[in-house]
């Protein structure tokens, strides 16, 4: 298992340095001009100068190797000194953000916050919400109730989160007032008011987000517990006399878990993607938010940086898959 | 002797077209899924040929009207015909999901084929499907969007260069679950006596694949591709909803949606008929792919 994980760690290292090549290369070809949006007043050699001064005047190729030399050698030791105080990137060159001069990891550092609770939340609700509906549904395969789940488990996955998203403003914002439908990051929780204040912003994007987790994971369990309960050691269980209670849910759910655990890790780079819908209806100031608005401004060190944030994801979570689903299930063997 | 009694079979034996028919039959919400999406379809398509109103038609003086008998969607803040507009957007949105699908079947069948039936080519074509499923896909997206517009809607005109764009940066971000299963199902095939004997009287590669291997894992093909469309008009819808898709003035219900958030407070009502449209097309789409599955895997047909 040890190798596997090492080994796994090893090849992740040139997919990422490949994704990253692809997200820069993508980026080369791009005919958009940073200096689109500078007067024309300007004139043609200071253009120019400025061009060179956000570092366009070398090669593709030394670029990128300034930016991958940025990215995973200067930023970590930035991390380094913030954590321990020493002085480790004293006037190393950082990936600036050529929208507002700034190191873009110090505005991901900002944003990430706002993301991370409402993403964060968001899966934590649909999870708590799909296990038990899943495990429900498939111990009463066929039921009122089982029908019931799997046809609102379909429309969850079939509308996607521009439309629910409105359509929850327009419910319980515009009609019932009881959600503001613009999410205020600048709002600090420091008494009980504010925390239900806090509360109440959180719950549409929330609630929007966790119904996509929802259906898909319950669909998942279901199957996987459906899958478990014809089994022969259920059976066995049964015959020594055990309740119900127990069979279901220590016997057929923890054999059930293995393949949904590992839905649950790879589920959640795509959640990230689909937060940048929904921050982009709800006002969330967050990282998708900062995406969009870099991609319109032509701010290319920010877009790559943030791409291959979430390229990164995607990697570490397979990674994470892979390596639980062995951990957790002692028939898979990869070596 | 008795087995020999009822030598003719009653009835002609059945194809397997035949069966998959019954089995899909049975699945009630597939047949209703497959019919309203036909439905769906052929209003759009037909539907502007009957409607009197032009997508396009500004009368500024009945603009911001609710359902009425001359409009029963309504009009927007110009006085357009939503219906209209509506069914102009869906021709868009379901073309899109459609040419976006049959690129990525094409390109996922390919590479899946490849991969599975020439054994030296399998590794470096799965290591590949890996790094594309490793993309970030939604803001890969996002920025191909933003970058190439541009120089196509020059090339090729706005519209088309936008249409090709996106059906292209779909097409080539989503082959990748098809070319997993198809290759899985290669490889189970080559395994089989009829490849064998196939092999054994001296069939060529090309024959072996178009007349052996192709029509048996057509059906993962089909699952996959109701599977695409849903995908692939669900992606278009955001792109055109983040404001990265078709241009303004041109409609898809994506877009539609967008234009009707941003007159959210004072006409609630508009995000509505668009969404539908996308969830009802993606749902029954989806249900239409649940009983094609069913009826396609021979385990559970005839159960």
């Amino acid at each position: 298992m040890l190798t596997f994980t090492i080994r796994r760690l090893i090849l992740a290292i040139p997919t990422l340095l490949f994704i990253s090549l692809v997200i820069f290369l993508l980026l080369e070809l791009a005919p958009g001009d940073p200096m689109a949006q500078v007067p024309l007043t300007v004139p043609p050699e200071v253009k120019e100068k400025m061009r060179l001064a956000l570092g366009l005047g070398e090669p593709g190729y030394v670029r990128f190797w300034k930016w991958l030399v940025q990215f995973f050698w200067i930023e970590p030791q930035v991390l380094i000194d913030h954590y321990f105080g020493t002085a480790f990137s004293e006037g190393k060159l950082r990936v600036i953000s050529w929208q507002h001069r700034a190191p873009v990891m110090d505005v991901v550092v900002q944003r990430l916050p706002q993301t991370m609770w409402v993403v964060g939340m968001s899966y934590v609700v649909g999870i708590l919400i799909a296990l038990p509906i899943g495990i429900y549904s498939a111990y009463r395969q066929y039921s009122v109730f089982d029908q019931a789940g799997t046809f609102i488990t379909m429309i969850g996955y079939s509308i996607p989160p521009f439309f629910t998203g409105p359509l929850v403003i327009v419910i319980f914002s515009v009609q019932l007032g009881w959600f503001p439908f613009i999410y205020d990051t600048t709002h600090k929780v420091t008494d009980w008011d504010s925390f239900i204040y806090q509360l109440r912003q959180m719950i549409m994007p929330v609630m929007v987000l966790a119904l996509q987790t929802t259906a898909q994971i319950s669909r998942y369990m279901r199957a996987s517990m459906l899958d478990n309960l014809n089994q022969d050691y259920v059976r066995t269980a049964r015959a020594k006399g055990l309740s119900e209670r127990v069979v279901v849910l220590v016997h057929v759910l923890r054999n059930s878990m293995i393949p949904v655990v590992t839905v649950i890790a790879l589920g959640l780079p795509a959640i990230f993607g689909g937060a940048i819908i929904t921050e982009q209806i709800f006002s969330v100031n967050g990282i998708g938010a900062q995406l969009i608005g870099a991609i319109q401004a032509n701010d290319l060190p920010t877009v790559q940086t943030l791409t291959f944030m979430f390229a990164f994801l995607i990697v570490f979570f397979n990674l994470i898959a892979d390596v639980l689903y062995g951990i957790l299930d002692p028939r898979i063997r990869y070596d | 002797m008795t087995e020999l009694s009822n030598p003719q079979p009653a009835t002609p034996p059945r194809s397997q077209w035949v069966d998959v028919w019954h089995q899909f039959k049975a699945h009630k919400g597939a047949l209703l899924g497959g019919v309203i999406f036909i439905v769906i379809v052929l209003g759009v398509f037909i539907g502007p040929w009957l409607w009197p109103y032009d997508s396009q038609f500004i009368d500024i003086r009945a603009r911001n009207q609710g359902p009425s008998w001359a409009h029963p969607f309504g009009t927007d803040q110009l006085g357009r015909d939503t219906l209209a507009r509506m069914m102009a957007g869906g021709q868009t949105s379901i073309s899109v999901g459609l040419t976006a699908m049959l690129l990525a079947l094409g390109l996922g069948s390919f590479i899946g084929i490849t991969a599975g039936f020439f054994k030296r080519l399998d590794g470096p074509l799965m290591r590949l499907t890996d790094l594309f499923l490793a993309l970030p896909i939604l803001p890969l997206l996002l920025v191909m969007m933003l970058l190439f517009r541009e120089p196509l809607s020059a090339a090729v005109g706005p519209e088309r260069g936008i249409f090709i764009l996106i059906v292209v940066a779909i097409g080539i971000t989503s082959w990748m679950p098809t070319a997993r299963i198809v290759r899985g199902d290669v490889l189970a095939l080559k395994e089989r006596e009829f490849i064998l004997a196939a092999r054994s009287i001296g069939t060529p590669n090309s024959r072996m694949i178009t007349r052996h291997i192709l029509p048996n894992v057509l059906s993962p093909i089909m699952v996959s591709a109701t599977l695409g469309i849903a995908n692939a008009i669900i992606t278009e819808s955001a792109l055109s909803f983040l404001g990265l898709g078709f241009p303004p003035d041109f409609p898809t219900w994506g877009r539609l949606l967008n234009d009707a958030t941003q007159y959210l407070q004072d006409y609630p009502e508009r995000v509505f008929w668009p969404g539908l449209a996308i969830s009802l097309t993606v749902l029954s789409v989806n249900y239409l792919g649940d009983g094609l599955r069913d009826a396609l895997d021979p385990r559970i047909r005839g159960r």
